[in-house]
């Protein structure tokens, strides 16, 4: 293969990537809902779940680790919500550790777990598989 | 003549490598038996674990391309100096990333969970690599062999989709919650291709070695194969996001970039054929196993890859084990083997130490072990997340329960987790202590004995 037919190549997919990365960075979510972080407390508890690597045993969207449970929705999973859910931060379990957060620290986490929720269902239980191998869900409204 | 600075990096990914594998042991038995080991729970010896097994991975790509370029194009590098202050930088950054993760430090996310300050050695320490590199390659004349693209693209898609991956410092991504999860999977699998260009270089490059057969790397079928792995690097990371509410464009495309792998499924297969039944003694016999073995697992790694990235599987095997099962398989049975084989053949070469037989048996003991063990270790993984896919989907029990109920697979990973630790160190440990004797010694002694063992 002559070099410049590599180049040509080469630099080709460089642009599309380019291109790609672009439009990635000024997507935003599907459906009706925005899933920007609207509360200052929803923000911390963003930086709060990096800073106690939360995501070491928990998923979002099924990304993460797998020792606990998927957090997306267990703000509004029935049965759970949010002093559920708090009760398990503030205190942990004989699994989870104890991260001796404050209350403000506890807020925030279930400020940012709120947020997440409302941006989708993870696992997927509802959805039709397509003809070419594409599922169809519900988004959340 | 001074001592190959390769060497320096093949040493520390050696021990990296065994280090590794001790948090990764910790960690799977902590997982199945609460309260096991206390002392460093889980949260720290998962990264702890996750670093030192990537550390292994480009560590050892990386001493191999210091080491190739030096002594096979005899080119040398650009600066030697330079490779010196990039293996420091390397180390006290890995030192104080450990430290950070032992105290219980964090801040990052999924593969860099340390502070995010830390990132700034790290990536100085690949802008020296990739200065190094690219000044010294500029000198070498004729048609440039496929692997010398691969391992350019490589360092330059490392630099860009690690900076990437810190996007989330800016609050326009930080706090959009399904954006920055894009662009964090994005930068990650993106960042997995990188490093992989690295690996699959240097398996081309041993290839050419065993085969002595130069133009199998300028082939028109071999830049064909760069670019369409290129295309996957570059598009097909978005398998790990079908069921984030992402624009719905983004995850076709990855879909079909993902399908397109199929083609290099199916030219494996049938080089696979070809190769079979011409195994090489002598020499290249050791290199030349582990590149079979890892033939063998692209083999069947890449047909879970496919399976799992059909959409309409997919939302069954995400977040389960299944997916833990294809990062170990392409991880320990395609980049390790590689690297193993590139290890050992460097080892032999430059330090001229030549195995005794006992020390053969022991590095092939080790070798079967390990695959053994990997086998077993990825089907114990599947069959917890085929299991954890179902009852999840189905819904009836608690997140507890499901656990409970996959609890026996996943004791059997770790024990075979154990195994494969078992089999990794009878593997390395000869090596290591021939990387060892060699550093030590005093450059002159290591050329004389060079000079014996090269007539
Ligand atoms: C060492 C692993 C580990 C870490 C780290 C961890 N958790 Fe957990 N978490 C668990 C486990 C396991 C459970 C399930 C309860 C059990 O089995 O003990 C759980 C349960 C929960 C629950 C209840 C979920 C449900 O659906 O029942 C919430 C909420 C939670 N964790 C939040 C967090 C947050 C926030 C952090 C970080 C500050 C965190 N966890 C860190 C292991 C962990």
């Amino acid at each position: 293969m002559p070099l410049h037919i590599k180049r040509f190549i080469f630099w080709g997919l460089v642009m599309l990537f380019l291109l790609d990365s672009a439009a990635v960075y000024l997507s935003d979510s599907q459906g009706k809902v925005s899933s920007t972080l609207l509360t200052q407390s929803a923000r911390d508890g963003k930086l709060l779940f990096q800073e106690h690597n939360c995501t070491a045993c928990h998923q979002l969207y099924g990304l993460g680790g797998y020792m606990g449970p998927d957090l997306t929705n267990v703000i509004s999973q029935p049965g759970k919500g949010e002093s559920y859910a708090g009760s398990f931060i503030k205190y942990g379990t004989a699994r989870m550790p104890d991260f001796h957060l404050t209350d403000t620290e506890v807020d925030a986490l279930l400020a940012y777990l709120k947020s997440v929720d409302k941006t989708g269902n993870s696992p997927i239980r509802d959805f039709d598989i397509q003809y070419d191998g594409t599922i169809r869900t519900a988004s959340k409204e | 003549m001074k001592k190959e600075i390769g060497l320096v990096f093949i040493f520390l990914a050696l021990i990296a490598l065994v280090l590794g594998l001790f948090w990764g042991c910790a960690g799977a038995f902590q997982f199945v038996f609460p309260g096991f080991f206390d002392a460093v729970p889980f949260y720290k010896t998962r990264p702890l674990h996750v670093s030192f097994v990537i550390s292994w991975i480009v560590l050892s790509a990386i001493g191999g391309i210091y080491y190739y370029l030096n002594t096979h194009f005899r080119i040398p590098l650009f600066s030697r100096r330079m490779a010196v202050v990039h293996a420091w930088i390397f180390g006290i950054s890995a030192a104080l990333i450990c430290a950070c993760y032992l105290y219980g430090k964090f801040g990052g996310r999924e593969y860099w969970e340390f502070p995010a300050v830390l990132a700034i050695p790290v990536f100085i320490s690949w802008f020296l690599f990739g200065f190094n590199y690219f000044k010294t390659i500029a000198k070498k004349t004729g048609t440039w062999p496929v692997y010398l693209w691969m391992w350019g693209t490589g360092i330059c898609f490392f630099l860009f989709t690690f900076s990437e991956s810190y996007l989330w410092l800016f609050p326009y991504f930080r706090n959009n919650i399904v954006r920055d999860l894009t662009v964090q999977w994005k930068a990650a699998g993106a960042l997995v291709g990188s490093w992989n260009m690295l690996v699959y270089g240097t398996a081309l490059f041993v290839m050419e070695k065993i085969k002595g057969d130069k133009q199998m790397a300028r082939s028109k079928l071999a830049f064909l194969m760069f670019f369409l792995g290129l295309a996957n690097l570059m598009f097909g990371w978005a398998h790990h996001l079908y069921i984030v509410p992402t624009a719905p464009w983004i995850r076709y495309l990855s879909y079909a970039i993902s399908m397109s792998e199929l083609l290099i499924f199916a030219k494996l297969i049938w080089n696979w054929r070809k190769g079979l039944g011409s195994i090489r003694r002598g020499f290249y016999f050791l290199p030349y196993r582990f590149l079979i073995a890892s033939d063998v697992w692209i083999f069947l790694n890449l047909t879970l890859a496919l399976f799992i990235s059909i959409p309409a599987v997919n939302v069954f095997t995400h977040g389960t084990h299944i997916t833990v099962a294809h990062a170990m398989g392409s991880a320990i049975g395609i980049n390790t083997m590689i690297l193993l084989s590139s290890a050992l053949l460097i080892i032999g070469e430059a330090t001229g130490y030549s195995f005794s037989e006992r020390q053969k048996k022991t590095i092939n003991a080790g070798f079967w072990i390990t695959n053994i063990s990997l086998f077993f270790f990825c089907l114990f993984l599947i069959l917890a997340g085929i299991e954890k896919g179902r009852l999840v989907i189905e819904n009836k029990l608690s997140f507890q329960d499901i656990m409970l109920h996959i609890n026996p697979w996943l004791i059997s990973f770790a024990f075979a987790g154990l195994g494969l630790f078992t089999g990794l160190l009878l593997v390395t440990f000869h090596p290591l202590l021939a990387v060892a004797h060699y550093l030590r010694k005093k450059p002159a002694t290591v050329i004389l004995e060079n000079s014996i063992a090269n007539s």
